[in-house]
């Protein structure tokens, strides 16, 4: 007879890893039998799948580019779900960063009309889009903190509100030519890619990989740090426990709450400069195929380690590369509905030991 | 922009939200919060309209979406209330799986028809002025049952013995289960309920009130909407209904306002740029948010809140699952 034990001792440090990849395998599986069962051919498009995110270093490095933001956003749920507070609206926080960015480009940067280095404009870019994360974030955190609404509901919520507002600016003022997009930004609002150095090293040519892979790298190493060294993540983690004994300890929660959900915010913001900066060089409808909720599942699948959000989000990224052609279309959607399902079910062998007992 | 069509149709999609809300509402009784509505709204919406189709029978596909809806949701009673996942995160992960399973199974479903629920006027009741041409002119069937289920919902949660056996275990499980009520059991029944609920909403949309398949436009947020309702509206139908029926009427009124070339003598600035449509879009989801805050401060002063065990799995004894 199986019997479930409360786990007593430490969980083994292989088992959440183990966990994982399981998940991801059994989600896997499971699209593929819902695929043969209407009439398409697992094999055939799982081989396709590898092929077109994996097969070549030019796909690779699309696939990098699409794992850019969910580095980024994945991050940003991370430092949100520490704190048990449910970020959802990673999305619409995207959408207003993608906006920062963009105004500096459509607004500022006519007003010197001799133009300004790459540097100071990326820069600028870097922190408009943080910002508009930022404050698109301190709307439900204020709300949280002052009047214990749900932040699940206002962050939600916002994402509309952001992809409308988005609408607003492409199809109005910053319209090109009547079309639903901003006209294609300066070069000096470009970030860097391989491809540029192509004429001096010709195995770049054609590799889309921009610098915002390393905004993600190093964003991961400072969410690690502030999670993990610094006393804000510490208080960070004490509150996501435990908010009672962190109120006793004196922690101020409702500080707290803002600032974190910014910071969330900020790096969701980031994502969305990264976006349009180093990938659609313009601000048009439906510049993330849900990014943002993507992100959910990344931080979640990670564990909440900032590190293992890289490798997640790169998988994650090759999903969304093939889902672009994969027919049905809500196949890659589905397969993370899955992949999330089987680790929040596989959680519980993290938290009970599966005895077998006889009689 | 005449009120009482403006009303009339307020009343028709607002029905959506209405069953949705609802069916939240028996799952948070329960203690059960359910995040994946629009999952389980768009499966409804598809499997209601593709079973419609395919058997030429609308009601059959209704039946349909609330039973593949409910059965959806009966994943989540399995993470939640057996392996004591995280309700939010088993709720999003729902609202994934059951988005992706209606545009998988729902490829192809777009620009097709299916035999409708077709709207009827209530013999008698329609001819009273003013009243019967908003609520019992040119309805849909469904939004007619609406008005019967919101009471026949609130006597069963707060009038009888099964109703009250709801309420307790959302409210203080361990004390239900030594009545003698099996709690895992009726959270798993109000889950399904709740499941069935939004599956007929969605339902609702592709076979009645807005009929088509349009992949996940079809919803297009009323899941979440639908959530925030239950929170604005205490966990109380008669509420959710009067909220859920002014939803319908913003959305209808939204859609009238850009129309005309002049709004009461004055000059619609939507008809000179339809880009501050946008804006008025934007209203339902803003009023969630508002509505959210004038809630949640109606109840801090009423001092009612939430029920008490909502979000927390109930474990039985030391061993749990």
């Amino acid at each position: 007879m199986l019997i479930f034990e409360k786990r007593v001792e430490d969980v083994p440090k292989w088992l959440p890893l183990v966990t994982s990849i399981g998940s991801v395998v059994g989600a896997f599986i499971f699209s593929g039998f819902i695929l043969k069962l209407i009439g398409g051919q697992p094999l055939v498009v799982g081989q396709y799948f590898f092929e077109a995110t994996f097969g070549s270093w030019p796909v690779f490095s699309d696939t990098l580019v699409k794992a850019t933001p969910l580095i980024m956003i994945g991050l940003a749920c991370t430092v949100a779900f520490k704190m048990k507070l449910w970020n959802i609206g990673a999305e619409g926080q995207f959408y207003a960063g993608a906006f920062g960015a963009s105004w500096v480009v459509l607004e500022v940067l006519p007003l010197f009309p001799s133009g300004l280095p790459k540097v100071v404009v990326i820069a600028m870019m870097m922190v408009a889009g943080m910002a508009g994360g930022a404050i698109w974030a301190f709307v439900p955190a204020y709300l949280k903190a002052r009047f214990q609404i749900n932040e699940i509901i206002t962050t939600l919520m916002l994402n509309y509100v952001a992809v409308l507002w988005n609408n607003f600016w492409i199809f109005d003022r910053w319209s090109d030519a009547g079309f639903q997009m901003t006209p294609l930004f300066d070069k000096s609002a470009w970030l860097p890619r391989l491809a540029d150095y192509a004429q001096s090293y010709r195995m770049f040519s054609g590799i889309t990989l921009h610098v915002g892979v390393i905004f993600g790298v190093v964003a991961a190493v400072m969410v690690w740090w502030i999670l993990e060294r610094s006393s804000w993540g510490y208080e960070i983690k004490l509150i996501g426990d435990n908010s009672e004994a962190a109120r006793y300890a004196g922690i101020n929660i409702t500080r707290n709450i803002v600032f974190a959900l910014m910071l969330s915010g900020a790096l969701a913001g980031l994502a969305g400069m990264s976006e349009v900066s180093g990938v659609v060089h313009r601000l048009q409808e439906r510049i993330s195929p849900g990014y943002g909720f993507t992100g959910i599942i990344i931080a979640w699948l990670a564990k909440l380690n900032p590190f293992a959000v890289i490798p997640v989000s790169i998988l994650f990224g090759a999903l969304i590369l093939a889902g672009r052609e994969i027919q049905p279309s809500g196949l890659p959607l589905m397969l993370q509905g899955f992949i999330l399902f089987m680790v929040i079910s596989s959680d519980v062998l993290l938290r009970y030991k599966i005895v077998i007992r006889r009689g | 922009m005449d009120p009482t069509i403006i009303l009339n149709s307020g009343l028709s999609t607002g029905t959506i939200l209405l069953y949705a809300s609802i069916g939240e509402i028996f799952a948070e009784r329960a203690g059960i919060i359910n995040l994946g509505v629009e999952g389980m709204m768009l499966l409804g919406a598809m499997t209601g309209f593709s079973v419609s189709i395919a058997t030429g029978n609308p009601w059959l596909g209704l039946l349909a979406a609330m039973l593949a809806a409910g059965l959806l949701s009966l994943l989540h009673g399995v993470v939640t209330i057996h392996l004591q996942g995280d309700q939010v995160v088993s709720g999003l992960s729902l609202t994934f799986l059951g988005t992706g399973l209606a545009l998988v199974f729902g490829e192809g479903l777009t620009g097709q028809n299916a035999p409708l629920i077709s709207a009827f006027d209530i013999p008698g009741l329609a001819l009273i002025p003013i009243l019967g041409p908003i609520f019992f002119k040119g309805l849909s069937p469904l939004v007619y049952l609406g008005y019967l289920f919101t009471p026949l919902a609130w006597v069963y949660i707060n009038k009888t013995r099964p109703g009250l056996h709801l309420r307790a275990i959302g409210e203080k499980p361990s004390a239900a289960d030594s009545m003698g009520v099996n709690v895992y059991r009726l959270r798993y029944f109000y889950v399904f309920i709740g499941g069935c609920l939004a599956g007929l909403a969605g339902a609702t949309i592709t076979l009645s009130v807005s009929p088509g398949w349009y992949s996940a436009q079809t919803t297009s947020g009323q899941g979440w909407i639908a959530i925030g309702l239950v929170i604005f509206a205490q966990w109380d139908p008669f509420q959710a209904a009067v909220g859920s029926y002014l939803f319908g009427a913003l959305r209808r009124g939204i859609l009238d306002l850009q129309g005309p070339r002049q709004i009461f003598g004055l000059v619609n600035p939507l008809y000179i740029n339809s880009n501050w449509g946008f804006f008025l879009q934007m209203t339902p989801y803003l009023l969630t948010i508002i509505a959210l805050v004038l809630g949640s401060r109606a109840a801090a002063k009423k001092r009612i809140g939430s029920p008490a065990a909502l979000g927390t799995p109930y474990i039985r004894g030391e061993r749990g699952v």
